[in-house]
């Protein structure tokens, strides 16, 4: 069975793909136990799956549309009061360093 | 000594141009698909990406998709689905982009530019980001204390076109744009204004010894908002690039961002990791299989795209290629003209293409096409005018000035001015006589000319005279025949 | 005992009890057990008589106010209900109220229910005891030292208790089938697209779906009439209206062909008295005129390692949207991305950091082939075994949990362990077929210290897409061959 184990490293990395600020303690023990689980995980590998296709879909379902109609949108009043910031009917957060990619 | 190498080197760009659809609503729910209103006023579960919300896809997107694969010959696989580009930003509702990634509605696909045909590799459906508000710092992202964002666009249905790395120029570039721009307005699926974001576009350059086959590095250029900084980026780009190169360095690939004010690239800032953008499929959406009665119903509600309309407009109508495209390129113009050219009773096609072209143009733009005052059918009246010898094209200027501004047909304008040109040549003979009698001199000196230029001068001085003495109504036609005729 | 959802809307319609008085027995009971049990996050006792007040007007006017009239209801914390809170039974949505309801939420109460509250869970669906909630475990009404099931224990244990006659849950790899199964009540997984998912808030989308408990097979027929069919704000729903159960529930079994999975039965984790309920209810159904044996799905068997690729990947996706900015929790940081990333780090609990981040890892660049491409393509080939077997059999049977309910603490140390729960129950899932649990019999616990009083065991029903119909008959026969210990139904002692 090959080894799947993940590196202390990868799960850094994987962290800061899935924006968590991960403790030392929890970046160790994750280590462990994603590797433990992976390790499960890939008995997949071991089937045979040569020419068979992927269901992303368990339903055979093709073509689900809607027209192309206004519906109410929200008040926007209720909608920033949940929000954590808001200023000037828009959504605040801390400085954006990166550009969109 | 050191030596360079000096290579030419050969432009390569690939265009990502990423088109807002105008649809009623957004992409995947009711919201309104409206620019310029309130922030925060067109948001629901489904935009704003609240938990336990989910998409439903809007049935006239998918029809703008396949009515773009008509006009730009791509392929419609038989199926096609939705996957999800995931990455964090605040513009995102989700934090992940419904998009399409290895099965996308469109592929292989071209456009012909100046005779050169240019390929297109796909063109797929996704949503639009929010919009992100930068306070302090100048408004610029990096030096800000703080963002706002907006999500009304967030959820607006895009179509990104990919062009394959065919063009190799910045001229080219802009060429190839024009015409994918007017296409798209042609079929009414977008109107692909830079200025409102409905038409944005990303340019993938790098450059490349002349002759070679094997691509370069490329550095994809984005904040792009005119196409004068297409062109100017490319430029500049090119020189960047080939500098680099000549010097031994080596181009990087990356992202960079075009800098208006300094007019050059520069690198972009993004986060440290590189995006891993994880695709898979979209779970939420089921797969689109557009049947055969889908792409013929697509099919028979294509308009003429504007590659025939100038091709037929300018052998119909005798005219230039330059005049062609701004007839077509322009929205609502060439409908505009042909209308008149239909309500013509005197006067050529040729005639109202250049009136449209040069006077009714900039009027037109001011108050918005299909105008309430001067209509197809005005202007027709107006070149018949012309044409049947009632006014002269000078006159002509005037009275479309004062049809406009007045509200007024211009043959009203002609009869309640009395500016109906003079053509009875008893009148005409009259005048010319009348103006030869005490003018002696002038026509001595006219018989006398040295020069082809001198008599010209002496000629038009003649002309003039009878002209101020029939208050300009005088047909310049008759009476430059009948003068000829008593000069000699 | 717990009270009827058929009988309460009956009666209530008829005027032989008011809405009020059947909601307030039901409060009544919260009151005596919900402080040892934790079923809830909120009790909303105002808004419920509230409603059952309109209820009963509508009665009084002589309006049908429908099937579910007067009925108690609770609901899972991860179905949004407009204007009160829904957590997910995280602190990254704690205080959260959503500015709509869920459809089915909609759905049960334009039928007549009332919702007495919205049950505990493990946070964001993810676990098999309820003991991942951010707001303390539930316990389970049979023994308080134990687990109710998870991740839909709450829900289970409400209508175990008493406290709602009926109850919504939603279930990913088990989550309500295994917590019914733990609790002696009925538990259903609809076809996948059966019932909408608008408004649920999602865990692994492909795999979700809303799923009723009730003390009895005929109120989980009623629940699921209501919730089921069309809706057009989810692509995924199938496009027909929900199909009739309760008019065929008690057709029997005769002529059926009935399959007992020995995957899902005879595997070494799963305890002896539970397999021997199996066997039970299979010879009980073979009385009745089934024809019952084993059968083998061989791909099951890797229904729980394609699992925890799949599910964990479009979890992972699925809960990028809890960054800090839009609602729920904020930690402040530099910059927005440390605001992100402190926020998450802060408002996600253990187990639901571990799926994001194994999720990430498994559709990240390099290898997505080898993990998520990969257990996408066993799952066809589990959905191939399934159709295979259904060639020959109406309907498989198969344990639901592998054990009777744990002790709290148990499984906690190791993940794995908590997984292993699941293998029974993640196949239909995978395959997005109906499945669900009728209570069959009690058992001590394998651990079982003195005095532990004897647990409920689940039996399992399967059926193909859109089997419901079938799949409700063999679930009303077993239900009435079941032992008497399992018609209790409710509170327990």
């Amino acid at each position: 069975m090959s080894d799947h184990s993940i590196t202390r490293a990868e799960v850094e990395h994987v962290a800061r793909l899935a924006r968590l600020a991960l403790t030392d303690d929890e970046l160790d023990s994750l280590t462990t136990e994603l590797g433990a689980i992976l390790e499960h995980a890939a008995q997949v590998s071991a089937l045979d799956t040569a020419g068979v296709p992927p269901t992303a879909h368990p339903l055979p379902l093709v073509n689900v549309f809607r027209v192309d109609a206004t519906r109410p949108s929200l008040p926007r009043d209720e909608v920033l009061a949940a929000a954590p910031a808001a200023e000037g009917g828009r959504f605040r957060v801390p400085r954006i360093l990166g550009e969109a990619p | 000594m050191t030596v360079t190498s000096t290579h030419t080197w050969e432009t390569v760009v690939g265009l990502e141009v990423h088109c807002e659809l105008a649809t009623v609503s957004k992409l995947f729910c009711g919201c309104p698909n409206e620019f310029g209103d309130e922030p925060n006023t067109h948001i629901c579960p489904v935009c704003l990406g609240l938990p336990g919300s989910l998409p439903v896809l809007n049935e006239r997107a998918v029809e703008y998709a396949l009515r773009v694969a008509e006009a730009l010959h791509l392929r419609v696989p038989a199926r096609s689905i939705f996957s999800r580009k995931n990455y964090f930003y605040p513009d995102m509702p989700k934090d992940y982009q419904t998009s399409q990634y290895d099965e996308p509605i469109t592929i292989d696909g071209w456009l012909d530019v100046d005779g050169v045909r240019v390929g297109i590799t796909r063109a797929h459906l996704e949503e639009d980001t929010g919009k992100s508000l930068h306070v302090g710092g100048g408004g610029r992202i990096h030096d800000a204390d703080h963002s706002l964002v907006d999500y009304n666009r967030a959820g607006v249905p895009l179509l990104e076109i990919v062009s394959e790395p065919d063009i190799r120029s910045a001229e080219q570039a802009k060429r190839y744009v024009d015409e994918l721009r007017a296409t798209l307005l042609a079929v009414g699926v977008s109107d692909v204004k830079m200025e409102e974001g409905s038409l944005r576009i990303d340019a993938n350059v790098s450059v490349r010894p002349a002759g070679s086959a094997e691509f370069g590095t490329r550095a994809e250029i984005k904040n792009l908002n005119s196409l004068r900084s297409l062109v100017h980026a490319i430029e500049h780009e090119t020189q960047r690039q080939s500098a680099l190169l000549d010097s031994g360095a080596r181009v990087v690939q990356e992202t960079r961002h075009w800098d208006e004010d300094g007019g050059r690239t520069l690198p972009g800032r993004s986060k440290e990791e590189a995006h891993d953008y994880r695709y898979f499929p979209e779970p939420d959406l089921v797969p689109v299989a557009p049947t055969d009665e889908m792409r013929a119903r697509v099919r028979a509600s294509m308009p003429e795209l504007p590659a025939a309309r100038r091709a037929r407009l300018i052998e119909a109508w005798d005219i230039k290629d330059d005049d062609a495209r701004v007839l077509v390129d322009v929205a609502g113009l060439a409908d505009y003209a042909e209308q008149a050219v239909a309500a013509l009773k005197a006067g050529s096609a040729k005639d109202v293409a250049n009136w449209v072209r040069q006077d009714v143009l900039g009027y037109l733009n001011d108050r918005g096409l299909s105008p309430a005052v001067l209509t197809p059918e005005m202007l027709a009246d107006l070149v018949g005018l012309v044409a049947d010898t009632t006014i002269s094209r000078g006159q002509a200027k005037d009275v479309l000035a004062e049809s406009m501004a007045e509200d007024k047909w211009p043959s009203d304008v002609v009869r309640d001015r009395g500016l109906a040109q003079v053509t009875d040549l008893a009148q005409l003979t009259a005048a010319v006589d009348a103006v030869l009698a005490v003018n002696g001199a002038a026509i001595e000196e006219y018989r006398a000319a040295p020069d082809d230029k001198v008599r010209k001068k002496k000629r038009g001085f003649l002309m003039g005279e009878v002209m101020r003495g029939l208050e300009g109504k005088g047909n310049a036609q008759i009476l430059s025949d009948l003068l000829d005729a008593r000069l000699a | 005992m717990t009270d009827a959802a058929l009988s309460i809307a009956a009666d209530v319609r008829a005027g032989r009890r008011s809405a009020r008085d059947v909601l307030e027995a039901h409060l009544a009971q919260i009151a005596a057990r919900e402080s040892d049990v934790h079923a809830f996050n909120l009790v909303t006792a105002d808004d419920a008589r509230e409603r059952a007040n309109e209820i009963d007007a509508a009665i009084a006017r002589g309006d049908n106010p429908g099937p579910l009239a007067g009925v108690p209801i609770a609901l899972k914390d991860n179905l949004c209900t407009r204007g009160v809170p829904t957590t997910c039974s995280s602190r990254i949505l704690e205080g959260w109220r959503p500015p709509y309801d869920a459809t089915v939420v909609q759905r049960v109460r334009n039928a007549g229910a009332v919702a007495v509250g919205k049950t505990n869970l493990d946070e964001f669906a993810m676990g098999s005891s309820t003991e991942n909630s951010a707001f303390g475990p539930t316990r389970n009404p049979h023994d308080l030292s134990r687990v109710p099931g998870g991740s839909s224990g709450g829900s289970a244990a409400a209508v175990a208790a008493g406290f709602a006659s009926v109850a919504l849950g939603s279930d990913t790899g088990g989550s309500v089938r295994q917590p019914a199964s733990l609790c002696g009540v009925v538990g259903v997984k609809p076809t996948y697209g059966a019932v909408s998912r608008y408004g649920l808030i999602a865990f692994a989308s492909s795999l979700d779906q809303v799923g009723p408990f009730a003390s009895s097979v005929s109120d989980a027929a009623l629940l699921l009439e209501v919730i089921g069919g069309h809706d057009s704000c989810d692509s995924t729903s199938i496009a027909q209206p929900a199909p009739s159960l309760l008019d065929d529930l008690e057709r029997g079994v005769e002529g059926l062909r009935i399959g007992i999975v020995t995957e899902l039965t005879d595997t070494d984790g799963i305890q002896p008295d539970v397999k021997a309920a199996v066997e039970t209810a299979a010879n009980a159904l073979t009385d009745a005129g089934a024809k019952t044996e084993r059968v083998s799905v061989p791909s099951t068997m890797y229904g729980l390692s394609a699992y925890y690729l799949i599910a964990p990947a479009e979890a992972s996706s699925n809960l990028a949207r809890y960054d800090g900015v839009r609602y729920g929790l904020r930690i402040d940081g530099a910059d927005v991305a440390d605001m992100n990333a402190r926020t998450r780090e802060a408002g996600f609990g253990r187990e639901v950091k571990r799926r994001i981040m194994l999720g990430t890892y498994a559709l990240s660049a390099g290898y997505y082939d080898a993990f998520y491409g990969q257990a996408q393509r066993v799952r066809t080939l589990i959905i191939r075994d399934f159709e295979h077997a259904y060639e020959q059999f109406d309907v498989l049977l198969a344990a639901t949990s592998p054990t009777v309910a744990f002790e709290l603490g148990a499984k906690t140390t190791d993940p794995l362990t908590m997984y292993l729960n699941d293998i029974c129950t993640i196949p239909s899932n995978l395959a997005g077929h109906a499945a669900m649990s009728i209570p069959f019999g009690t058992a001590l616990p394998v651990d079982a210290p003195g005095g532990t009083p004897a647990l409920p065991i689940g039996v399992q029903v399967l059926a193909p897409a859109g089997g419901e119909p079938v799949m409700f008959r063999v679930g009303r026969s077993i239900e009435l061959a079941a032992p008497i210990s399992s018609h209790l139904g409710g509170s327990g002692t």
